[in-house]
């Protein structure tokens, strides 16, 4: 008991006698137990990024030595290639989607779904149920859907008699196709994350304001809303990373066509970096896009920060 | 909780049951169609998109199933997905124990380096990570991806496994120390037990996050007989073009005993979700 408050003091105050970097009875045990993980991370997540740094300096098709050093070209070509632009402003549209229509409707769903009840319980499973489902099947699902010759919507089109066009083959409604699936698979989950927030308000508060004659849209607007001020700021957080390594849903629905419309970051860096094994321009999108999620990771904390303790 | 909710009126006003019957209508159709699909003639789909189908023939469920692809990718994705879970599981518990429990120099740093991982996606350096389990011989392995997902899992494991240890009453520990009790002892007969909801919520988590991965798998394996289920129904869909009802059979097959996993599992996952979104 001494032993280990001391240790714990160790650092703040004049060190004890008996106080090492280490107790030795705890030696065995941390030997056991950290070197798993600090080396698997070490490894394969925070080396591939160093490497992907150093990559994006050279010319390197992946065999060989690396020797062609190129400075920074590979960052002028990623940012002068025509379907970057693209794939950035894409991922700008999810975001804003994201944040217009599918964080204001999950709000909606989440203030209608905070109670408890049966049917509601049902209702809450229904909306989270697509978030589930892996990328790849709703992805299949959607493509289903939007088939120009025996989806749903063509047939939706006839049975009303409107001629419905190639979603997915067309430029222009590829974008909002895809935003739509995206609504669909996502909204859910934001939904959940707003209905915890909602079940943490003391009951208490609501109450006192409805026997004070407070109109029930006063409440959520006065009071649940910004009472969830900080689940708020970490469903956006979601938004935009999830916004930023979206993948998996586009492949199987428009694999970034028609003529490399519907891009994100990460089918681009896929497509263009890594089908065709050029690692220094793929490095160069790697390392942007990890300036871009560094970025946000640390707004979000302070933003979350100021958030929490106003 | 519940008497205080039965007391209000009408918690839900008819305008917002018009609006969730109309999203809960949105989620559903593209669910049901599918469901149905896979039964109904190519030529229905389009003239007959929302009725039953004229038969029940479950002809392409049986060939399906018959066939050699839905049961080995569905293996093989279970037995990474078991794999991840279980390594994970260890790996991240025992790390938070010693940064929650043991007191030695370097511990927030060395809380603060697995933490970098909350930062940015596993998506970002994926091209040097082909080249590094390309040079380390993990290409085309079922283990090469069940190691290189345990280690993207290993920053929020740790996370969510920190959180519940230090909520763990401290005498407890303290009172197995003065007994002799040694830290690995202490850590497998004492925290894990106590542990069990935590290891739940991750693992679900796990599970679901290794079920679905898609890039991982796409870019590691090779061999077809090696395939999880997502790369086999996007191999399938590749083969048969637009042949929608085969299509949407296996579908629907595939997607089902992940939505009975979900169905039974899913307060671990929303407890996951949500407890480490506002943690973290």
């Amino acid at each position: 008991m001494t032993t280990l408050s001391n240790t714990a003091n160790a650092g703040a105050s004049v060190a004890p006698r008996r106080w090492r970097y280490v107790e030795r009875k705890s030696l065995l045990p941390l030997l056991l137990f950290l070197p798993p993980a600090l080396i698997l991370f070490s490894l394969f997540v925070v080396l591939p990024m160093v490497d992907a740094a150093t990559f994006s300096f050279f010319n390197w098709n992946g065999y060989g030595p690396i020797t062609d050093f190129v400075g920074l070209e590979n960052y002028a070509d990623v940012l002068t290639h025509r379907n970057f632009g693209t794939a950035v402003r894409n991922s700008l549209i999810v975001v804003a989607v994201s944040l217009l229509i599918q964080l204001p409707l999950a709000m909606w769903c989440a203030i209608a779904l905070a109670e408890r009840s049966v049917s509601i319980n049902v209702m809450r499973t229904l909306f989270f149920l697509p978030f589930m489902l892996a990328e790849v099947a709703a992805g299949l699902i959607w493509k289903f859907v939007y088939d120009g010759n025996y989806g749903l919507l063509p047939a939706v089109g006839s049975a009303i008699g409107v001629d419905m066009p190639f979603v997915l083959g067309d430029k222009f409604w590829v974008i909002p196709a895809i935003m739509l699936v995206i609504t669909w698979k996502y909204f859910g989950f934001h939904m959940m994350i707003f209905i915890a927030g909602l079940q943490s308000i003391p009951n208490e508060v609501i109450e006192a304001a409805r026997l004070d004659g407070v109109k029930r849209w006063q409440i959520v607007r006065h009071i649940k809303i910004p009472m969830i001020r900080s689940a708020i700021v970490i469903s956006v957080f979601f938004a935009i990373t999830g916004a930023l390594q979206l993948f998996d849903l586009i492949i199987p629905l428009s694999n970034g066509g028609p003529s490399h419309s519907s891009h994100t970051i990460v089918t681009f860096l896929y497509q263009f970096g890594i089908l065709r094994m050029k690692l220094g321009f793929g490095g160069a999108v790697s390392v942007l896009l990890f300036i871009a999620c560094v970025i946000v990771a640390l707004a979000y904390r302070r933003i979350l920060f100021r958030v929490e303790h106003n | 909780m519940a008497a205080a909710s039965k007391k209000r009126r009408s918690p839900v006003s008819p305008l917002q049951w018009l609006t969730l019957l109309i999203v809960a209508t949105f989620v559903i159709v593209p669910f049901y169609t599918t469901a149905l699909g896979g039964f109904k003639e190519i030529g229905e789909l389009r003239v007959n998109p929302f009725g039953l189908p004229a038969s029940w023939d479950p002809v392409r469920f049986v060939e399906i199933l018959g066939g050699p692809r839905y049961f080995s990718s569905l293996g093989n994705s279970l037995l990474i997905a078991l794999g991840t879970v279980v390594l994970s599981t260890l790996i991240a518990s025992m790390t938070a124990f010693a940064l929650a429990h043991i007191k030695f120099f370097g511990r927030n740093f060395i809380m603060g380096y697995l933490m970098l991982g909350l930062l940015f996606p596993s998506a970002t350096g994926i091209l040097p990570l082909f080249i590094k389990m390309r040079d380390l011989g993990m290409l085309d392995s079922h283990w090469g991806i069940i190691i290189v997902q345990v280690a993207f899992s290993v920053s929020f494991a740790v996370l969510l496994f920190h959180n519940f240890f230090k909520e763990l009453p401290k005498e407890l520990i303290d009172a197995a120390r003065m007994d002799n009790c040694g830290y690995i002892r202490i850590y497998w007969y004492i925290t894990l037990p106590l542990c069990l909801p935590i290891i739940a919520t991750v693992g679900v988590f796990n599970f679901v996050g290794s079920w679905n991965s898609f890039l991982l798998p796409l870019i590691v394996l090779n061999s077809e007989s090696k395939y999880t289920w997502p790369l086999g129904i996007m191999q399938f869909q590749g083969q048969y073009g637009s042949d929608w009802p085969r299509i949407l059979a296996f579908l629907t097959l595939s997607i089902m005993p992940a939505i009975a996993f979900f169905l039974l599992a899913q307060r671990y996952v929303i407890s996951g979700l949500t407890g480490g979104a506002v943690k973290g």
